[in-house]
């Protein structure tokens, strides 16, 4: 921008307020923003072209490496889109398994992102706080996995470990002590007066705006939106369970879409997620956990596939995507794209950072829960010219709303 | 170079992340809150390169950040020592064969930086506590008498 009153301040890509690389350079006037753009790619590691080049099961580490948040999330979708593409059944209790474990990444995910927020607007009492009480959701992801992060769970037609009865009280200890917890949390979070000043009508996404730019999960469900990939098209084992929206209004709050809905939103995901844990574990059917647990087997079964699949799923920052197809007589996998969350909710910044001052930029930076990691695999460049190209926002959304049509039209 | 017996006891930390998946970049927050709490150990996260003594380092090195990565390792000032998290900051790990890294990183550095090498996808804190322990003893030496 040329008029003389306003400067220009890049912030990233390595920056305290950042924890990952990325960049947005912010357009000031005085201390108020007038525009926002962003600059992704930094940790463009070429994940796709990675994973065109191994077999489906070395593949799932590598899926899981995308981001280390939602490593659940992303073995998740490859596994389902794979399964899809060859034709695979996992099994009744596989879906059971890999509901719990979505769910108590769910929590994690949550209780972290509070703590980061919190942190950003400089409570860090409360940071230590959440990711004290956080460990111990770890705990029980190591007890169940034997990690504590990318857990190596998942594998093609079903899951690596199972849970088994002797595991059911550690589990429901946990989701007591989550539950005897949760008034405390709401307590700082929605009933503290000074966070309330910092995340009320800060950051504000308009339910227009969040249709408009094709925002996903917390993001937009705190503007009102009622969209959530467990409800709307079930996978794993979430058609068997009840479960709703999580909107303010269903809670008595308004559907403002700023800070303080959308830290709302997340608090009242976690005893949904406990809830829908115990539905599971209450559930679970009996059976193998692995329709086909000799590897080789799989291996070659996976070779002769021909096809096409996808998988989504609500992470816990919104619906993600990935797309996979396999070609006969070919052992690697033969296309492999990812669309994760943060990239839909990166447009929502534009009008969420407008007319807001420079000291909100790291809480609102931080509302939509980014994940740089999971984002951060496409990068247009012209081969024949070797031209970079970045996208506008009007550009990114034709895109995406081309993309959805496609896949409505090309799909059942 | 000698330092002084204060020094190597308030170790101050920059993290700086060259691409990684996040999951040592998580394990690295849990490791300064109050389960593990380095902080005990006079160990504490700064927001600037120029204040570090150690630079954690996460990360394969993607193209775009190279320069960056190279950048922020020079305003550190010395003594300082280069820890690197994670198996894909020291050999790339799962990310290997990929046209847009890099990496590793200890293929980038001047010659006769200090690394410390800490393993694990991810670390666990517990081998970060430990590396830490390792940056020590490389600084004490640094100190000059026997104490
Ligand atoms: S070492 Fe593993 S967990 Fe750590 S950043 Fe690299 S890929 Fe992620």
């Amino acid at each position: 921008m040329s008029d003389k009153n306003t400067y220009q301040v890049p912030i990233g890509p390595i920056h305290p307020a950042f924890k990952e690389p990325f960049m947005v350079n912010f357009v000031l006037d005085g201390e108020t923003i007038v525009d926002a753009e962003a600059h992704p790619g930094m940790n463009h590691r070429g994940v796709e072209f990675m994973g065109m080049h191994r077999n489906p099961l070395k593949v799932i580490p590598l899926a899981e490496r995308i981001c280390g948040i939602c490593s659940i999330v992303h073995q998740h979708m490859f596994t389902t889109a794979t399964e899809h593409a060859a034709g695979i059944e996992p099994t009744e209790r596989a879906r059971y398994i890999r509901t719990i474990l979505a769910e108590l990444e769910r929590i994690h995910s949550h209780v972290l992102w509070a703590g980061v927020a919190a942190h950003e607007i400089g409570f860090d009492t409360h940071l230590h706080f959440t990711w004290k009480v956080r460990e111990r959701v770890m705990d029980l992801l190591e007890y169940i996995t034997g990690n504590r992060v990318n857990y190596a769970m998942w594998t093609i037609g079903g899951v690596n470990r199972d849970i088994t009865k002797k595991m059911y009280p550690k589990i429901e200890d946990t989701l007591l002590y989550y539950e005897s917890l949760y008034g405390k949390l709401e307590d700082i979070f929605l009933g503290d007066t000074s966070i309330r000043l910092r995340t009320r009508n800060v950051g504000i996404l308009t339910e227009e705006d969040a249709l408009r730019l094709c925002g996903v999960g917390p993001t937009v469900r705190a503007s009102g939106v009622r969209k959530d990939v467990r409800i709307d098209q079930p996978y794993a084992a979430y058609g068997d369970l009840d479960l709703d929206y999580v909107i303010p209004s269903s809670f008595g709050y308004e559907n403002t879409g700023d800070v303080f809905s959308k830290t709302l939103v997340r608090l009242k995901e976690i005893p949904q997620s406990i809830d829908l844990i115990r539905q599971c574990v209450d559930g679970m059917p009996d059976g193998d956990i692995d329709s086909e647990p000799r590897k080789a087997v799989l291996i070659n079964k996976l070779k002769k596939a021909d096809g096409e699949g996808i998988g989504r799923i609500e992470a816990p920052r919104g619906e993600a995507f990935h797309y996979v197809r396999l070609e006969g007589g070919m052992e690697e996998v033969a296309n492999w794209k990812v669309r994760a969350s943060t990239y839909n909710n990166l447009t929502t910044y534009r009008p969420m950072f407008m007319g807001e001052q420079i000291a909100d930029i790291p809480i609102i930076a931080a509302c939509i829960d980014p994940c740089i990691g999971c984002m951060d695999r496409a990068e247009v460049v012209d081969v024949r010219s070797g031209e970079r190209k970045h996208f506008s926002h009007e550009e990114l959304h034709r895109l995406s709303v081309e993309k959805t049509k496609m896949l409505l039209g090309g799909l059942p | 170079m000698k330092l002084t017996k204060t020094f190597d006891k308030a170790l101050w930390v920059f993290h700086v992340n060259s691409g990684s998946c996040n999951g040592c970049d998580i394990e690295i927050v849990a490791a300064l809150t109050p389960r593990y709490d380095v902080e005990r150990f006079g160990i504490k996260l700064v927001g600037s390169p120029r204040h570090a003594d150690v630079l954690l380092f996460t990360g394969p090195v993607t193209r775009k950040m190279k320069e960056r990565v190279l950048r922020v390792i020079d305003q550190t000032p010395e003594p300082k020592v280069v820890m690197v998290v994670g198996n894909c900051g020291s050999t790339t790990g799962v990310f290997y064969d990929s046209y847009a890294i890099d990496g590793p990183i200890d293929t980038l550095l001047p010659p006769g930086t200090h690394i410390v090498y800490v393993t694990g996808c991810p670390v666990r804190p517990e081998n970060l506590i430990n590396g830490v322990k390792e940056a020590w003893l490389y600084l004490e030496k640094l100190r000059g008498d026997d104490k």
